[in-house]
Order: C-alpha cells, then structure tokens, then sequence
C-alpha cells in the first residue's frame, strides 16, 4: 500500500507548495489570487498532518481528525474572506492588496 | 511501487499546478489550476487508503471553496480580464525567500531521524465515526461541536457582512475617516 | 553698648523700596516721596546716633574697635567655612553711613521736587530704596561675600535707575553699558574674592586683613610671575573695584550714565556708589598693604593717579555739564585711589586718612554740584553748557551754592575739599615725587574745568531764555543749602583722630609751603577760567582751534569708547564669538539636527514599512520566521 511511499519526498513535496502559497501569497495583485495562495498553504499543511498520522504516529487518528478540523476552517475562512473580498470591491471597485491600506491606521 | 508512481505523478500535479496557480495571469484559470492541485491531494488522500478524508477534502474543497471561488471571481472580474503581473523587485524577493524556506525545511527533515511506524492505523470510516462522537479518551466530540458552532457563526457572519452597511461605509472613506470595518470583520 | 538696631539703618530703605514698589499703582501721586524721603531721615538720623556713640562712646587705648553689632549665619558650608550676614561697625563703615544716608536722605528730598512732573514717580522712589539700602548693605557688610551680593545689587539698581527713563534709545544703551562694563569687572573680583579666601581660609574682613596668619597658615602661597597668590587675589580685587569705581579703562560707562534722572547722577554716580571701589580697597587696606610689599598698592596707586589725570584733562574739552562732572568725579575718585595707593600703615597712614576725608567732603560738594546742575538742567531744559550763561541773575541760590562747591573741589581754603586734597597731596609727596606731581597738575585742571562750566553757566553771555529760569522749589533748595554748609564745614572735623589705617588716631602736621603751593595752582586754574570764559568770547575757541588734533582727541575722550568697539567688533565678534556662533550653529545645532534628521528618516523608513498593505507585513513575518528558524537550529542549537 503506502510502503513505497517515503516521508521525506511527502514533506520535501508539501514544504515545496507551501513555499509556492507563500510566494503568492506576498506577490499576488489580486486578493481572491491571495486567497488561492493561502488555501494552497493550508492544503500542504493539511497533507502533512495526515503523513505524519499515517506514517509515523499510528497508534490514534488525531492527524486525520486535525486535517477535517482544517477542512472545516478553511472552509469558513473562505466563506468570509469571499465576503469580504465582496463588500471590499462593493467599497472601492478594486480588489488589489496594494488599495487596501487601512491597516497602517 | 505503484503507488510510488502514483505519488511521483500527484506531487508532480500538485508542485506545477500550485506553482501555476500562483503564477498565472488570468485569475479564473488560477482558480482551475487550484482545483487541480485539491483534487491531487484527494488524490494523494485516497493513496493513502483514507478514503472518507479524501472525499471531504473533494467535497468541501474543490466542490464548496472552488465554487465559492469561482462565483467571487465572477462577482468581481470581467472576463478574460488579465491579472497585473508583479513587479520584478517583489518577485525576486519573494522567490528568494521561498526557496531559502524550502532549503531549510528540506535540511530540517532530512536531517530529523522520524520514528519508526508503530503498528497499523486503523484508519476504518467507523472508527472516525465513533471517535468523532466519542467523549471519552482520544474522542473528538468537544472540537466537532466546537466546529459546527464556528461554521455557523460563519455563515451568520458572511450574510451579515454581505448585507451589511455599505453605503454608511462608503460615506466614511470619502470623508477620510479610517474604516475599522473590514479589519474588525476579518477577526471574525 | 546696644548696637543692634543698626539693622534698622539698611532695612529702612528696603521698607521704602518693599512699600513703594508692591503698592506701585495703589499710592497717592505724593506718598511715594513722603516715605522714601522718611525712611530715609529716619536712617539718616540712626546713623548720626551711631556715629555719635561710637566716635564718643568706644574711644580706648587701642583705638576704635571694629563691632559686629548684628549677626546670622546664611550658608554654613563647613564648621570652618560659613557665609554670614551681618552689620559690622568700623570707623570707615561708620563714616559711609553717614555719607550714604545722608546725600541718599537729601537726594529723595530734593526729588521730591525734581521729579514731581514725571509719570512713575513711584518706581524711582522704588528704586532709590533698593539702591539705598543694597549700598548700605555693602557698606556694612562684614565678609566678602555679602560684600560682592550688595555690590552685584548696587549694580542692578544703578543700571534700572540710568534706565529710568526707558522710552529713550540712549539711556537704556547708556544702563546697559553701565551694566555690562561693572559686569564684566565683578567677574574678576569673584575671581579675586574666591583666589584670596581660597588661601586665607575665610570670607570674614578680619580674617583677610591678617596677612601674617594667612601667610603662616599657608607657608608657601604659590607664586605666578613673581607675585603670590594673595597680590593676584588682590588685584582681581581692585579690577571689580575699578570698574564700580569708573578708574581707567573700565571708565566708559560713567560718562554715559548720565542719562539717568540727575539726582540719581548725584547719588549713585557721584557721592555713593561709585566710591564703593574705593571703600572696598581701604577695607582691604591691610592686605594690601601687607602682601608683597603692597605691589597691589602701588597698583592701585599708578591707576588712580593716571585716571585722575587722565578724566582732568577730557573734562575741559567737554560741553555737557553733567557730563563734565562726570569725568570730574572720575579725577576726584582717581585721587582718592590716589591717597590709599600712597599710603602707609599706622604711623604712615596720612594717605589712608586723606583719601577717605576726601571721600567723605567730595561726597557733600560733589552731590552738590549734581543737585546743582539738576537746578539748572531743571530751569534751562537743557544738558548743554553752551544753551547756558548768565544764570546767577535768575538763579541766585544755585549760583551762590555752585559757587560754593565749585571752591571746595578746586581746592581753596576754608572749604572742605582744601583739606582732603591737601592731605592727599601731601601724603603723594612722601611717598613718590611724580605722583605728587601728576595730583598736583590735576588740581589746577580741576580748578580750571570746574570753573569753567561756572563761568559759562553763570556769567558768560546774557540769553534770552524761552521760560525764565528761576530757582528751585523749596525740596530742592533744602538738600542744596544742606550740602553748601556742608561743603564749608565739613573740612574742619578731626578726621585724623576717628579715621584711621590703624583705628588709632594719627597726628598729622601741616605744612603750610604744601598748602600753599596747591592753593596756588587752584587759583591759577581759576584765574585763567576767569580770564577765558568771564566774558563771552571766542578765545577758547581759537585755543582749540590751534590744538587741532590735541584738542578733538581729547573730546573725544581719547576715542576710548570707539576703542572699546573696535575690539568688540573686530576682536571679540569676529575672532571669537565667530566662531563660537559657527560652532554652535554647525556642531551643536549640527548634532541636533543630526539626531532630529535620522529620527525623521528613520520614522520615514519605518513609516514606508508601515504602509498597510498586509503582504508586505505577511513577507516580514516570513523573514521572521525563516530567520528565527535558522537562529535556533544552528546557532543556538541546544535549545
């Protein structure tokens, strides 16, 4: 079954697209891309709960449970953030990070 | 060794389908190519014989998110409108950092000796099951309310913020005031 | 004896000045007068009582006793050192007292009438008490340091009294310069008084005046430039001393302190405090005399004669009758240095005793000849002699009171300056034959000026005067009359039995060949005045006209004043204060700035970072992160 799979290629493959979330996460010019990015983040991290369950830790299922948990909040993070994003653009016609300054007040 | 070749194959999807994710310039193939990249951990999901994890992460993910996703690009975007690609100095930057990122996370479990599997995990739908509702040792049942609470706290949240005051707001840009709004509303 | 209530003596005016200045607004137009002048016939009357008891009452086989009659501890520094306040009582105290409240006592009586027509006649009366009383607080002081507190007060008032009149440009300049000249000379007398009691070990005038236990106290005072530390103390000393004195160079404030209201000239700049230099060097007399064979004496002997003749010879060329009297009380004030510099001590004291009998009569005539000139100034409306002449028809009393101390400073007997000049004189010639000679040409310059401006005042050419002059009220007439009396009497009082070096009494000779030789320069000086100034004519114009450059040289006051700056500007202003300004503005200002600017573009830094756009923040956390990360895992790694 999972026996050929090695753990550092899982975690060298999770660290790699969570390092290409970040990428876009910081460049991205568009706040639903910045999004994107962020679920691709949270996918890798996702992932890894679920290795180090299955491959390392196998007395219980706290990494799977973790991973719906997750699911869950990544769900409602999305559900929101979209919102947000909506009345964002309702506000000021555009979705770009760089007009969205208010946090330096 | 099949399955090697399967992983080889999802990791291969999942590394260039985030990679051009986050680098394409038009937003709704942005969006495709991330529901490549949740299908592929589904995949690597069901690889991993957690069959009911991966038809969630199928379900909510590329079913739920990508929709979501997909009607707020939509919302906001006309289409075929093309994404402002990033200057070269944040790009550099930000490449740097994700490969010095990279670099060291391959150093730090390549040079972490993991313990070695202890058993077999029981990884049956039921088990999941009774362990979800089980509020005794090693049961979940306290997060599962707690997450079902929180999920409909954030459907309350998106219908409020959705309706909500905009054009109150919008008289407080114009007149310079700060908006504490949407940080507020981001806590939530 | 019970000499406690002498306090009384300084604290009278201090009431006065207390009264006059809280209530500035609040008293009737007349009051402010009525007290001042009270207060200070009062004080006056305390101060006869004390002269009296202590002349006639403490008389021994020692002489006079100095009496510290009032005493408190201000500062107790050390068990050794401590600064006190008190009143010491002294012959030479005890005569200042007398001197100062009594032309102090007039001059508020006479201006009461003098200054009946100004606006704020409270605040001079005000300040006259200030001035009145920090005088006899200096007088009466029994230690440097209350010495140089008082002396610093008589300073601030004289400068708030030249600048009574505030409105005008030239008499605020006139205070400040006063100011800042007696300043800059009370610098060096800090210096003085801190270098001298550094080695006598006390602030206290008995301590100081014991030469013999300093030097056995320290037995090796350093020496810088052949002299020891106690002659530099000294002579620090007598710089403080020169400048409240007016002795050249630090004269050039006094000429223009004339600006002041003339009464004030009168008390301040002619009887009281510019004497008070000369007061300070015969309470140090001992020192003096004792450290380095008097080298310091002999210091203040040389400043004294030369600034003595020096000041004779600018008043003939001068045409402001206060003015005049000015450099005139600069050459009396020069003899007096004059007299203490010559003097010995004990048996040998005759200079002593002259100068301060010259101090005590100079203060009645010349007191006299301000209030004089403040009659005339008062009647003509004008500072010029040239807008007088013919004044004693209408002027009778001014003109026979004039007269009278015009004699008495030019030296004829019987008044009172023949006897104190004469003494001076005398002393000069025992001790150094060109002193003597220097004083004894003065004389007869003296006599020369003074007469001068009385012939050209008061006879000359007849005018016709836009309001008619006329003598003075009777408050002003009362001081004038006083004073003439004064200026007659006053040569005949025993001043070598009370004043003396020693407090012993002194016998003195007198030698009729020295009399007569200054009488007779002093008439000679008044014959040629006579001669030139009786009749209007234009022989003195033609004298100056043949002097050319002699004589504008001399009106110009040896171009002093435009000495003083040239070196502030070209010296002071350009070579140092420069400078200083460069370095304040590019160096410290510049390190300011420094500090200010990098504040400011840091803020700018931080403030670019602080733009609010959240993946800036996002990629700062990640820096973060990546950086601790690598902190922990291979340089700190046994956390």
């Amino acid at each position: 079954m999972e026996t050929g799979i090695q753990i550092g290629d899982v975690l060298l493959v999770t660290s790699i697209m969570f390092f290409i979330g970040v990428y876009g996460f910081v460049t991205r010019k568009n706040l639903i891309a910045v999004l994107m990015s962020l679920e691709i983040i949270i996918n890798a991290a996702a992932i890894n709960f679920v290795l180090i369950n299955k491959l390392v830790f196998t007395t219980n299922l706290h990494g799977v449970f973790f991973t719906f948990f997750i699911l869950a909040v990544a769900a409602v993070e999305v559900a929101i953030g979209l919102v947000i994003i909506l009345n964002l653009y309702r506000l000021k016609d555009s979705i770009d990070p760089e007009e969205i300054t208010t946090l330096k007040h | 060794m099949t399955e090697r070749i399967i992983f080889y194959i999802l990791a291969f999807i999942m590394i260039v389908f985030s990679l051009m994710s986050v680098t394409s310039t038009k937003i709704i193939r942005s969006a495709i190519y991330l529901l490549g990249v949740l299908m592929a951990t589904a995949g690597l999901y069901f690889l991993f014989n957690l069959n009911f994890l991966g038809a969630i992460q199928l379900t909510v993910y590329a079913g739920g998110i990508m929709v979501l996703i997909v009607i707020a690009i939509l919302l906001t975007h006309h289409v075929g409108f093309g994404l402002p690609v990033p200057d070269k100095k944040h790009m550099i930057l930000g490449w740097l950092a994700a490969m010095i990122g990279i670099t060291i996370s391959f150093f730090q479990f390549t040079t972490h000796t993991f313990k070695p599997k202890i058993g077999n995990l029981d990884d049956r739908v039921s088990k999941m099951g009774a362990d979800m509702l089980h509020y005794g040792d090693g049961g979940f049942v306290l997060p599962f309310e707690v997450i079902s609470i929180l999920l409909l706290a954030g459907i309350i949240a998106a219908i409020t913020i959705a309706k909500g005051g905009i054009p109150h707001l919008k008289k407080r840009l114009k007149s310079g005031q700060p908006t504490t709004v949407s940080s507020s509303t981001k806590k939530q | 004896m019970n000499w406690s209530y002498t306090i009384w003596i300084p604290l009278l005016p201090f009431l006065s000045f207390v009264i006059n200045g809280v209530l500035y607004n609040r008293l009737p137009k007349k009051l402010s007068g009525v007290i001042g002048t009270s207060a200070l016939g009062v004080a006056a009357l305390l101060s006869y009582l004390t002269a009296g008891r202590y002349f006639f009452g403490t008389t021994s086989a020692e002489g006079y006793q100095p009496i510290l009659a009032w005493q408190s501890t201000w500062m107790h520094i050390t068990d050794k050192l401590a600064i006190d306040m008190g009143v010491y009582l002294d012959p030479i105290s005890i005569m200042m007292l007398v001197v100062v409240t009594t032309i102090s006592f007039l001059v508020h009586l006479y201006s009461v009438g003098y200054m009946s027509e100004e606006e704020g006649r409270n605040r001079y009366f005000a300040w006259l008490g200030l001035f009145s009383f920090s005088m006899l607080g200096l007088v009466l002081a029994p230690n440097l340091v209350q010495t140089y507190m008082f002396w610093e007060l008589v300073g601030v008032s004289s400068f708030l009294l030249i600048g009574y009149y505030y409105d005008k440009p030239s008499a605020v300049r006139a205070a400040l310069k006063a100011f800042i000249v007696t300043r800059f000379a009370d610098v060096f007398f800090l210096i003085g008084i801190l270098l001298y009691s550094y080695y006598s070990g006390s602030f206290r005038f008995e301590d100081l005046n014991n030469i013999a236990a300093i030097q056995a106290a320290h037995s090796s005072i350093p020496v810088f430039m052949g002299l020891s530390a106690l002659t530099w103390g000294l002579m620090l000393i007598f710089v403080g001393g020169a400048g409240k004195s007016a002795m050249f160079p630090l004269h050039i404030w006094l000429p223009d302190a004339m600006e002041g209201p003339t009464p004030v000239s009168a008390l301040i700049h002619a009887a009281t405090m510019v004497v008070a230099g000369v007061y300070l060097v015969a309470r140090l007399f001992p020192a003096f005399h004792g450290s380095d064979d008097g080298f310091a004496l002999h210091v203040v002997a040389v400043v004294g004669t030369f600034s003595s003749l020096f000041a004779a010879i600018i008043a003939m060329t001068q045409m402001d009758i206060k003015r005049v009297l000015a450099f005139s009380t600069m050459s009396q004030i020069g003899y007096m240095m004059m007299g203490l510099g010559v003097s010995g001590y004990g048996e040998e004291g005759l200079g002593y005793t002259a100068s301060m009998f010259h101090l005590f009569t100079h203060a009645a005539f010349k007191a006299l000849l301000f209030l004089g000139a403040g009659a005339i100034i008062h009647a003509v409306h004008s500072n010029s002699i040239k807008d007088m002449g013919g004044l004693r028809k209408y002027m009778p009393m001014t003109n026979i009171t004039f007269l009278i101390a015009c004699l008495a400073i030019s030296g004829v007997p019987p008044f009172a300056g023949f006897f104190s000049k004469d003494m001076i004189l005398e002393a000069a010639y025992e001790h150094n034959k060109l002193i003597y000679f220097t004083g004894y040409i003065t004389a007869g310059l003296t006599a020369f000026y003074m007469f001068r401006i009385y012939f050209m005042a008061f006879w000359g050419r007849n005018r016709d005067y836009d309001h008619e002059p006329h003598d003075p009220v009777w408050s002003m007439k009362i001081p004038l009359i006083v004073l003439a009396a004064g200026s007659v009497v006053l040569g005949l009082l025993p001043f070598n039995e009370w004043v003396t070096s020693d407090l012993r009494p002194l016998h003195i000779h007198f030698d009729m060949m020295m009399a007569a030789a200054s009488v007779g320069i002093g008439v000679i000086g008044i014959i040629t005045a006579y001669l030139l100034y009786r009749k209007p004519s234009d022989a003195p114009d033609k004298i100056s006209h043949s002097l050319g450059f002699v004589y504008k040289t001399v009106k110009n006051k040896f171009y002093m004043d435009e000495l003083y700056l040239g070196i502030t500007r070209e010296v002071i202003l350009k070579r140092i204060a420069a400078p200083v300004a460069w370095f304040d503005r590019h160096i410290v200002d510049g390190t300011m700035n420094l500090i200010g600017n990098t504040t400011v573009g840091l803020s700018k830094g931080i403030k670019r970072i602080q733009s609010g756009d959240f993946q800036v923040y996002a990629f700062g956390i990640l820096i973060a992160v990546i950086f601790f990360v690598v902190l922990f895992n291979y340089f700190i790694p046994t956390i």
